[in-house]
């Protein structure tokens, strides 16, 4: 009795299992090859009973004798309904709808999209855009961009620096995911530790920006979004190799672990091991180095409940050697055998982010996230060493929601920093723990016609930097059609690391002095800001096709600064502002798309950057006046899924001023101005299906060089060697190529 | 008697126990462009109570959120036919059509036509 009781309870399983229909759904323009296809929905008509097809078109599906009608459909194909009348599995082919002689208006993604609407002066970079220099890390991903200056890479280290609004990076707040990611340690060489590919877009907030990640933004912010398991493709390669002797290779893998988890894997590695020293002055052109990035990322969504959650993990190390060519540093280390320097660095990470939307009520949302860090770097630049450890955490929760209407939202929440830093440098021991915590509260208007405005309010306790306020003001107005009149007011606050940002100054035979000593921070006070900014942008047609002109200026106004004076050549001396410190920027942009597929971008920029030194008011060093810009880029039309794409970038630089020389013997002086300089990048990429393509491309492809990068390169040990009067090319003309190749 | 007036208490209760504050509604109400798309949703906001409005141009549908016991549905098309849309329900009063710019005329098959262009 006991038996046929479980064997009854055993029944209605056994029944449902029979009752599952099973097909494979085909994609009907392919007549030549039965291609399945995946993610067509099949559904029984009126019952929320549904199912879609997996990678090899493969579907199975409960059924029920009241079920008689299937549903199957797929975007962009005609929706079939089929009448089932058993279990017998089906093949059933798709139609694309376009058969139909329907007709498919595609309008074409712009590479890099201005917005009209938002309050800020903001600029997404897609991935389309950042293809087109084939760059390798974030720091050269910026070089097809006119709002952003890449410097040209110093010659010690081989690193690109960015500036904006004529401020170096310090003074931008540079995050991942919205997350600050490169502060502190990483502040110096951190975009080199984010390989291009791992980036799917990247905004550029030029002025104050936003108060929800925090008061350090001064000149902008630079968000980069990275590329998601769910998005990204199941699998990519990215192979390089330049005639630098450099090498590299990026490859993703993602993949569903279930129903509500994804996850990838994206490693990326790096190698120069060949040595060069075309212009003879014993010193290699590009450093050798070793990089090693290691990311795994987990995603859950959970679209039913609003649950979006990323958690990640990464790993990095990275070796850098430079100097002299004939240095070893197993036998020269830290001697005057020869010149040389190393940089290794590791950086361990962990950042998670949860974020929930409330499906009832779309405007209420939250977000929290976390970020652990851990980075420390090893180094020494002849016989300066310098040694860095950073730990680092934040974390912040974010609020959103609308008062009355959704015209009015708010933004509100409180944020949490840690950093300990733990440094050596100049034979000292420097150590410090900064701790803040602050709360923020952030209304935006949209009058859903001519206005918006964004006011935000933070404040903050720190233990170095005191309590204090932060305000920041967007407004956007649009006087009439395809216009934006922007203006922005913001303040920002942060503590400088002079030796970290500063480190380049170590490959040199400068004295290094900090002038004031009651200060919080290294003796020194921390910096002050305010930042205002107008602009205008407008889209207009000019014979026919789309064009648009954006004016902009921007003032950076500092009331305390640590000043970094190069002026005396035997020394770096740091003190506190005492007097004038300002950055002006003005740009003008326009761009126009003359015809299908051709699209123009032309800049002219002027800064005029100065600051009150001991020796006087000075405009900043390797601060070009002038700065000139022009990108062309071409796609021909697909064909047979091929195509190909051209990109030229053309940039030209006013003379920029050295710091003086004057106290250095005669044969060791500068001029006041460097030459002006013009480069020109150019990339042919060619498509040969979605899967794979090939790029090709040269930069500085008309081998302009800057003759004597290092001052006193034949006498490194001596008191004028300097390493940081760089303003050009030291490699001359450079040419890379590459491949891509992806699978969904 | 005494029941009876128990029993109407605890429905007047539910019922307004049933007024949602976050009532969510979806309609059809007729325009053609972005124009129109600002126009029906600011009118939509001047109803109070109305905390969402987003109407699609392609669609034509209007996705409502609003607070039950602030506003009813009705109150929300009146408003929108007040400045010239025609809801499923209220039609809007040729004065109140004529004062739509020139390009938002819905009911004119050319300017519809001028829209499926773009």
């Amino acid at each position: 009795m006991k038996k046929l009781l479980i064997l009854l309870g055993f029944m209605p399983l056994v029944m449902t299992a029979q009752e599952t229909l099973t097909g494979t759904i085909y994609d009907a323009s392919q007549t030549d090859s039965e291609q399945p296809l995946f993610g067509a929905n099949l559904i029984w008509l009126d019952t929320s009973v549904g199912t879609s097809t997996d990678i090899d078109g493969k579907f199975s599906l409960p059924y029920n004798e009241e079920y008689r009608k299937l549903v199957i459909s797929y975007v962009g194909y005609k929706t079939d309904t089929l009448i089932i009348t058993s279990i017998t599995p089906i093949k059933h082919a798709l139609k694309p709808t376009n058969d139909l002689d329907e007709v498919v208006v595609e309008a074409r993604k712009q590479a890099t999209a201005k917005s009209y609407l938002k309050a800020q002066n903001t600029l997404l970079v897609s991935s389309d855009e950042l293809l087109k220099a084939a760059c390798c890390n974030l720091s050269e991903s910026f070089e097809t961009n006119p709002s952003i200056d890449v410097n040209f890479s110093d010659a010690v280290t081989g690193t690109k620096q960015i500036k904006m609004l004529g401020l170096s990076s310090p003074y931008i707040l540079i995050a991942t995911e919205n997350i600050p990611s490169i502060r502190g340690a990483s502040q110096a060489y951190g975009l080199s530790f984010i390989p291009g590919t791992w980036v799917e877009s990247i905004q550029i907030t030029k002025g104050a920006g936003s108060v929800v990640n925090g008061f350090e933004s001064i000149a902008g912010q630079i968000n980069a979004e990275l590329v998601k398991p769910t998005t990204d493709n199941k699998l990519f390669v990215n192979a390089y190799a330049s005639v630098n002797g450099r090498l590299e290779l990026n490859t993703h893998v993602n993949t569903k672990v279930s129903d509500k988890w994804d996850t990838g894997l994206y490693i990326h590695g790096n190698l120069r091991d060949q040595k060069f020293d075309k212009n003879n002055d014993s010193f290699l052109d590009v450093p050798l180095k070793k990089q090693i990035n290691v990311m795994n990322r987990w995603q859950y969504t959970n679209p039913e409940k609003g649950i979006v959650s990323f958690i990640n993990f990464r790993y990095l190390t990275d070796n850098n050697q430079s100097g002299q060519i004939n240095f070893n540093p197993e036998t020269d280390k830290l001697t005057t055998n020869a010149w040389g320097s190393e940089i290794d660095t590791e950086r361990y990470e962990v950042s998670a982010k949860l974020g929930y939307v409330n499906p009832e009520i779309p405007w209420q949302s939250l977000g929290v996230q976390f970020a652990f860090s851990n980075h420390v770097q090893d180094s020494y630049f002849g016989l300066n060493q310098y040694n860095i450890d950073h730990t680092s955490i934040y974390s912040n929760v974010i609020y959103n929601s609308i008062i009355d209407d959704s015209r009015h939202k708010i933004k509100t929440g409180v944020n949490f920093t840690y950093d300990a830093y733990d440094e050596f440098a100049i034979a000292q021991q420097f150590g410090r723990t900064e701790r803040s915590f602050g709360g923020f509260f952030e209304y935006s208007f949209d009058n859903l016609e001519a206005l918006t405005l964004t006011a935000g309010l933070r404040v903050d306790t720190h233990n170095l930097l005191g309590e204090f306020i932060t305000p920041r003001l967007h407004v956007r107005y649009s006087p009439w059609g395809k216009s934006a009149l922007r203006a922005s007011i913001g303040r920002g606050k942060r503590s400088a690391n002079i030796f970290a940002e500063n480190q380049n100054l170590f490959a040199s035979s400068r004295d290094f002095s900090i002038l004031n000593s009651n200060g919080s921070i290294y003796g020194l006070d921390p910096e002050i800001a305010w930042n205002y900014g107008v602009s205008y942008l407008q889209g207009f047609n000019l014979f026919g096709r789309g064009a648009d002109i954006t004016l902009d200026f921007y003032r950076t106004d500092f009331q305390n600064q640590v000043v970094v004076d190069l002026e005396n050549a035997q020394e770096v001396n740091f003190y506190n502002l005492e007097g004038d410190s300002y950055a002006n920027s003005l740009q003008v942009e326009f761009n126009y798309n003359p015809f299908n597929n051709f699209d123009i971008r032309t800049a002219y920029k002027y800064y005029d950057v100065k600051t009150q030194y001991k020796s006087g008011k000075l405009i900043k060093p390797l601060t070009p006046r002038h700065r000139v810009f022009a990108n062309a880029s071409y796609e021909t039309e697909i064909k047979n899924n091929s195509n190909w794409k051209f990109d030229v970038t053309y940039n030209w630089l006013s003379e920029q001023r050295f710091a003086s020389t004057l106290n250095n013997p005669i044969q060791y002086r500068l001029n006041d101005y460097s030459q002006s300089v013009g480069t020109l990048n150019a990339q042919v990429t060619r498509v040969f299906s979605p899967k794979f393509e090939v790029y090709l491309g040269g930069e500085n492809v008309t081998d302009v060089r800057q003759n004597n990068p290092i001052v006193s390169a034949d006498n490194p040990f001596g008191s004028s060697f300097d390493t940081n009067f760089v303003y050009g090319p030291i490699f001359g003309s450079m040419y890379y190529a590459g491949l891509r190749y992806k699978l969904n | 008697m005494k029941n009876i007036v128990l029993v109407l208490l605890m429905m007047v209760t539910t019922v307004t126990f049933a007024q949602d504050k976050n009532k969510r509604a979806s309609l059809e109400v007729d325009g053609v462009c972005m124009m129109c798309k600002s126009r029906i949703e600011k009118a939509c906001f001047k109803t109070k109570g109305v905390k969402s409005a987003v109407w699609n141009v392609e669609t034509h549908e209007l996705k409502l959120i609003f607070d039950e016991n602030k506003t009813d549905l009705k109150a929300i098309e009146a408003n929108i036919a007040a400045v010239g849309h025609d809801t499923k329900d209220i039609k809007a009063s040729d004065e109140a059509y004529d004062s739509v710019h020139a390009c938002c005329k819905y009911r004119d098959e050319e300017v519809k036509d001028d829209h499926k262009k773009e």
